[in-house]
């Protein structure tokens, strides 16, 4: 199994408090991978860790190895812009950005360095059908994306992601906000295109886990409990709150 | 398609945007640099306190007093906040304790416009309506003859100037209070009016003695309204009555017919430089005043 | 107890009701007089024609040289501001976003500096002016109430920027933006409605100064003409005129009050038309 992902000896302070401790993760390639805890501990700092989205974040400080291609990310003159190209985001809620339905997509294809007309709106028209969205919205391109649903703005947001053609997808609990059919599709979309992705999801949602898992990291208080197949983990775990977690104890 | 790529459009943006911020930080700096060194050669030859006390003010003779002015616009300045303030405070309370949510909506228009009116209309209004009045009515009442150009003219034009400024700050403060806290007010058997008085007004204190601080500073710049209305007579006053002069006047009306004599030039840069430290000072003050209570 | 309590209430709500009717009184007041002693000097031939020889002494012509200048002369200082003023409020909020009490230093720095009365800004125009070797002139004039406005538009940008939540940096650094990308291509689209209401904000302040532009901007009786010579302004065409002896230029006055001030009504209008109609493709968070 190939590896994707390696992170090494990774803490992540907030002011004096330490929300991340020591994290020894892999994570294999074309899999999903699923972070799973309870909410607050720290599965959101770990995947924005993975895309250096915490350089935003003044009071976090970070500190260990976090590898990709056998290249560490934080090393100093990394091309973050590069990086974060390679990963897809999709947040807990859309965030499509302030333009039309077309441009949301296009603009991403600019950033790719697509330049000419024709081929771009090849590319949206192509990125929207995967993201299932084409037929809803093909004679409303020129629209702003504010008018579209929630569950849409997330599929619009997952078309976006694709289209900066990235390695890898980083999911923060992308269904919590949205109704039962879209988050449904999220989930199928994942196993769809996993042959192609390394996935990796955060959720706190027990079902979503056992349904899309390939693999489970199982986090709790900042630390990593368990890691292993989502076969062993939810079979035969090892770990007494690991146990505790899977019978409900937590929630 | 693009004259420049992405990284060069960074530099591009990047530089301009540090650039612009430098004038902005430099800003005070040159303000302050700019008018202490052309009031220079009158602070050379004076000292501050006479500058300051004396009353006589005869530039051709070399006599420069600022007291007259200065008084004058102390007078008009705190005579208006005196007259806002109450208006101020109890219809920025009714508005956001009493009224209806609809009533706001309609309240924030009105400060928009009375906020916009431009200080020159105001000034047209105090010569139409404000001046007419006081001496036609307000001074025939206490037995005053008056022409109606006086510093009570003035501190009302001024104190209906800074009604939006105040009360759009009072009510942004009575806004930011939570409702919880009002609500368990309410809850222990406390009525509406006693909430107000006990919790709002207490809670809310430091922001409304910021906020009439911050109306101070902005009302004792105030220049063409009041120069329109005020008399424009270089004297003490004696009652509100009176005409009077205030600091920014004097710089509007004698500027541009002075640098015959240098000093004059030197003693309205003078006037300039105080009228910017009075500014910064009281609003350093109130800015400190409220990031300590905010400690709290 | 309880009834002096209830009259005390009553008493105060009747004081309270009182004070917001003189606000709304006093408002009434301001514009009927306006208009009323406006309209009735108010021609066709006043808002079309330069002055005439004579004019101030009540014979013909108008003040268009007044609302030429100021509107050349506040769009001016208005786009000044504005090229000035974005790149600060963007780079405020974009790249300044890790250093938080830097930021709020600028915010103290241009809260001060809104403070600062605009016949100080008049006094230190000139005096740069001099010092550049400039006469009274449009360009002056642009360049005072320009530094002027610069606080009010930059803060009040400011305050919209920071609303930008967090998600859609993220959103968008994650599709490989820089930053200089997400401040003029997203915070903008984002704010558009807000950076509108505050440009025209500025403007409307810009228009109706009158104390930065008296020494700096000087009068004309003609159309403006050249960035280097001077211009008239219609607060300043309203004080000279009213400092006229002769009633009919008195008169024109109160006119030229009017017109100043639905130019200003004209611009608040706009500002909530506007801002309402940019609001579409803003993402409501």
């Amino acid at each position: 199994m190939e590896t994707a992902i390696k992170i090494k000896n990774l803490n992540v302070f907030a002011g004096k408090t330490q929300i991340l401790h020591d994290i020894n993760v892999e994570i294999p390639k074309n899999k999903i991978t699923v972070i799973l805890g309870p909410s607050g501990c720290g599965k959101t700092t770990l995947l924005k860790c993975m895309n250096r989205l915490t350089d935003l974040y003044p009071e976090l400080k970070v500190s260990g190895e976090i590898l990709i291609n056998e290249k560490n990310i934080f090393e100093p003159g990394a091309d973050i812009s590069k990086l974060r190209q390679s990963m897809g985001l999709l947040s807990q809620r859309p965030y499509p950005l302030p333009m039309t339905i077309y441009n949301n997509i296009a603009y991403a294809l600019k950033l790719r360095g697509i330049r000419g007309r024709r081929k771009q709106s090849i590319l949206v028209m192509d990125y929207l059908r995967q993201a299932n969205l084409y037929e809803e919205v093909r004679k409303r391109l020129r629209e702003p994306a504010s008018r579209l649903s929630i569950g849409q703005q997330q599929r619009l947001c997952l078309a976006r992601g694709l289209a900066v053609n990235p390695d890898i997808i980083l999911a923060d609990e992308p269904t919590s906000a949205l109704d039962p059919i879209s988050s449904r599709f999220i989930d199928e979309k994942f196993q769809e295109i996993k042959p192609h992705f390394t996935i990796v999801v955060v959720t706190h949602v027990l079902r979503q886990a056992r349904r899309i898992a390939d693999n489970v990291i199982f986090m709790y208080m900042g630390e990593v409990v368990e890691q292993g197949p989502a076969k062993d983990f939810f079979e035969n775990p090892q770990e007494e709150k690991t146990k505790s977690y899977l019978e409900g104890m937590f929630n | 398609m693009y004259l420049l790529n992405r990284q060069q459009r960074h530099v591009v943006n990047y530089s301009w945007m540090l650039f612009s911020l430098l004038i902005i930080a430099f800003l005070p700096f040159m303000l302050f640099g700019g008018l202490y060194f052309k009031s220079f050669l009158l602070l050379k030859s004076y000292t501050l306190k006479d500058l300051i006390f004396s009353h006589s003010w005869h530039p051709s003779r070399g006599e420069f007093g600022f007291y007259p002015f200065i008084v004058g616009s102390v007078w008009v300045t705190l005579l208006a906040i005196i007259i806002s303030t109450p208006i101020c405070l109890l219809t920025a309370i009714n508005v956001t304790q009493y009224a209806k949510k609809r009533f706001l909506r309609i309240m924030h228009p009105v400060i928009d416009i009375l906020a916009g009116i431009p200080s020159v209309v105001y000034g047209v209004w105090g010569i139409l309506v404000i001046v007419p009045f006081i001496s036609h009515y307000l001074g025939p009442w206490f037995g005053i003859q008056t022409m109606g150009y006086s510093i009570l003219a003035g501190a009302l034009v001024l104190s209906v100037m800074i009604i939006p400024f105040i009360l759009n700050i009072m009510i942004e403060i009575f806004r930011t209070i939570p409702t919880e806290l009002k609500e368990a007010t309410l809850s222990l058997g406390a009525t509406k009016w006693q909430m107000v008085k006990h919790v709002l007004l207490r809670k809310a204190l430091p922001g409304i003695i910021a906020s009439v601080g911050f109306g101070l500073a902005r009302a004792f710049g105030e220049t063409m309204a009041v120069l329109m209305v005020v008399g424009n007579v270089i004297k003490v006053p004696h009652s509100v009555f009176d005409p009077g002069y205030t600091l920014p006047a004097l710089i509007a009306n004698n500027y541009g017919e002075v640098l015959s004599i240098p000093q004059y030039d030197s003693a309205l840069m003078f006037a300039a430089l105080l009228l910017l430290v009075v500014s910064l000072f009281f609003n350093l003050l109130m800015h400190f005043f409220i990031a300590r209570y905010n400690k709290y | 107890m309880k009834r002096t309590l209830k009259a005390e209430e009553t008493f105060f709500r009747i004081l309270m009701n009182l004070t917001t009717a003189i606000i709304l009184i006093i408002l009434g007041i301001i514009i009927y007089s306006v208009f009323e002693k406006g309209m009735k000097a108010l021609s066709w031939e006043m808002l079309t024609s330069v002055p005439s020889g004579g004019y101030y002494y009540g014979k013909g012509g108008g003040i268009l040289n007044a609302i030429v200048g100021s509107l050349v002369l506040a769009i001016g200082a208005t786009v000044l501001a504005f090229v000035i003023g974005l790149p600060v409020a963007l780079y405020m909020n974009v790249f300044l976003v890790r250093r938080k009490k830097l930021v709020n230093l600028i915010r103290f720095i241009l809260d001060l500096i809104w403070g600062v009365p605009s016949i100080v800004y008049g006094a230190f125009g000139f005096t740069l002016m001099v010092f550049i070797g400039l006469q009274t002139s449009l360009l002056a004039g642009i360049i005072t109430v320009t530094l002027f406005i610069l606080p009010i538009m930059i803060r009040s940008m400011d305050e919209i920027l920071r609303t930008v939540p967090m998600g859609l940096s993220e959103a968008t650094y994650s599709l490989g933006s820089n930053k200089s990308e997400l401040a003029f291509k997203i915070f903008t689209r984002q704010s558009v409605s807000g950076i509108i209401t505050a440009v025209l904000l500025s403007f409307g302040r810009a228009i109706g100064d009158a104390a930065s532009v008296l020494f700096t901007a000087g009068y004309t009786d003609n159309l403006p003409n050249s960035l280097m010579e001077p211009v008239a302004t219609l607060p300043l065409s309203i004080f000279f005129q009213l400092a006229s002896p002769v009633p009919e230029v008195q008169a024109r006055a109160y006119a030229s009050a009017l017109v100043l001030t639905v130019i200003i009504l004209i611009v608040s209008l706009f500002s909530r038309g506007l801002g309402k109609r940019y609001h579409k493709t803003k993402i409501n968070f």
